[in-house]
């Protein structure tokens, strides 16, 4: 995409992640002033906002594009409301970008926020056998993080990757988020910690599983023309936002699928699903692994994030424990990934959750991360998966 | 699990916890799945209606008994009790869950594990399809010991 043909990140903003108990809502609103702040513009300034829907929140969560625009004082502006389960964040960033693309509007306020209960998620209640997610929780007990720890345990045996490889990360996020004032834990730990915590689902432990947290995060968006015209310091630019599908047979099994596709008739495709999210975001930037300067990965446990280093192209399979061995994924190394603290330091708020990627991205890209600053940092990418097949990458580039 | 295993000989078959799903014949259980008649791709959970393969204009799903035996793609247990719906036993022990390959449809299908610990698993080692009960009763597809 040519810079004729970009939209701009006006500024970003957060509710620190936790668990503070409070209607979803809340965390929005002040994630959305905090964004408009930053960009040096004013909620009636908006044209158009999308709201990343949260299906724990009642109505009010399935229309979040009303209800935070009702929440920050209707003013007549467009509004949408999308959900993709951990992707939202992002497809809710792609719909204001297109409509921005589209010429139909200069200014998006894209918003995204959630309140989680405490524990396992569990799926929407009522007796609904039709619902795979459902049915997963009755038939077979699979939480997610048994899916978490079927890919952690199929590492270990194709790559030899260690429980101790697992508690590195942790350990290597938690710094990172310790010096990250929007993350939840911001304590560093020791392996020692990680390999003492109880076993959750075999191999994964309590340390090396994303909580569920309450949080909010929302970016502004403009045209050039729009940041130009109101002297904006808008320099963070979105290269590419990927919310591609799966290519069938998808040959790695998704949450919260019972079965994988078959190969019977159809070999598998060239790339697994989590690699073809990230190339398609390569493909639409016209960039590649070698450009980045640092990533933002889901990791949803610590085991997964070395899955989403190798599927981001950083290491070949297998190659992502040697990259944590040496350092080079921990800030301060040749490829720092998730400097904010990952998952790890916020724990899960599924809507908010591919926003706060790309508020990372933009603080980072911007020169504004103070402690954990990533050096000369140019061009990164965020990467994320929704289940029920929804992919989520996202590159920004100053 | 041994409480209701009992109870099998003494009354009525326990009933499946999803139709369709599995069938169990003279205690021998396969899973069902569709296999299109067009391309030949298998479905599981058996699917009606359109097949699968985006290259495919088949509708002729006809049901079909998956292979009983594969290998383990990976595999799990749950140290916690899982929350409803699922009916977790009281007291506790954890529930296995193994992820098996199976080679002539090339599918991976999940399943609880039956009388087996993740200490008993491992990756790439057969198990063959049986079934077991739910804590609360009915039963369902499980991997065990070929």
């Amino acid at each position: 995409m040519g810079q004729a043909m970009s939209v701009l990140v006006a500024g970003a903003g957060m509710h620190p992640w936790g668990k503070w108990g409070r209607p979803f809502v809340g965390y929005g609103v002040a994630a959305a002033r905090a964004a408009l702040r930053e960009a040096g513009l004013e909620w009636t300034d908006v044209q158009f906002l999308v709201g990343a829907d949260t299906i724990r929140n009642g109505y009010p969560g399935f229309v979040a594009g009303a209800t935070f625009a009702q929440a920050l004082g209707w003013t007549g502006a467009r509004i949408a409301s999308c959900y993709a389960a951990c992707a939202s964040g992002a497809q809710a960033l792609d719909i204001a970008r297109t409509r921005i693309l589209a010429g139909l509007c200069d200014v998006a306020l894209v918003v995204g926020a959630d309140s989680t209960p405490k524990g396992f998620f569990t799926p929407v209640g009522g007796d609904r056998p039709d619902d795979p997610d459902w049915l997963r929780f009755r038939l077979l007990g699979a939480t997610n993080p048994a899916y978490f720890a079927l890919y952690a345990r199929r590492r270990m045996a194709l790559y030899g990757s260690t429980s101790e490889d697992f508690a590195a990360v942790k350990v290597k996020n938690a710094l990172a988020g310790s010096l990250n004032p929007n993350a939840r834990y911001r304590t560093a730990v020791t392996a020692e910690q990680v390999l003492a915590s109880p076993m959750v689902a075999d191999p994964l432990r309590l340390m090396d599983i994303c909580a569920t947290s309450d949080g909010g995060a929302a970016v502004v968006l403009v045209s050039p023309e729009y940041a130009r015209r109101r002297g904006l310091d808008a320099t963070v630019r979105i290269a590419a936002i990927s919310t591609v599908t799966p290519a069938f047979p998808n040959t790695v099994l998704e949450l919260p699928c019972f079965a994988t596709d078959s190969t019977a008739a159809v070999p598998p495709p060239e790339r697994t699903f989590r690699a073809s999210i990230a190339h398609a975001a390569y493909e639409e930037a016209g960039l590649g692994p070698a450009d980045l300067s640092f990533a933002e990965v889901y990791d949803l446990s610590t085991a997964l994030e070395l899955d989403w280093i190798e599927d981001v192209g950083l290491a070949p399979p297998g190659g992502a424990d040697k990259l944590l061995r040496a350092g080079d994924t921990a800030l301060g190394g040749r490829i720092p990934v998730n400097p904010s603290g990952g998952l790890a330091s916020f724990g899960e708020a599924v809507p908010a959750q591919a926003l706060a990627q790309v508020c990372e991205l933009t603080w980072q890209l911007r020169g504004t991360a103070g402690a954990r600053q990533v050096v000369n940092a140019r061009a990164a990418l965020a990467a994320n998966q929704g289940l029920f097949g929804h992919g989520s990458a996202i590159i920004a580039t100053v | 699990m041994l409480p209701s295993k009992r109870l099998c000989h003494i009354g009525p078959m326990p009933l499946p916890a999803i139709d369709g799903w599995f069938a169990v014949d003279d205690g021998v259980a396969h899973l069902l799945g569709t296999r299109c008649a067009d391309c030949r791709t298998v479905h599981f959970p058996p699917q009606t209606g359109l097949c699968r393969n985006p290259r495919c204009q088949g509708e002729d799903l006809a049901e079909t008994r998956l292979s009983r035996r594969g290998t383990v793609w990976s595999y799990t247990n749950a140290c916690y009790p899982p929350p409803a719906p699922f009916a977790a036993a009281e007291p506790y022990t954890p529930v296995t869950l193994a992820a098996v390959e199976l080679a002539e449809e090339g599918i991976v299908v999940l399943g609880q594990v039956k009388d087996m610990t993740v200490d008993d698993l491992r990756v790439g080692m057969e198990l063959e399809l049986t079934s077991g009960a739910l804590a609360d009763g009915p039963e369902v597809w499980m991997w065990g010991r070929p």
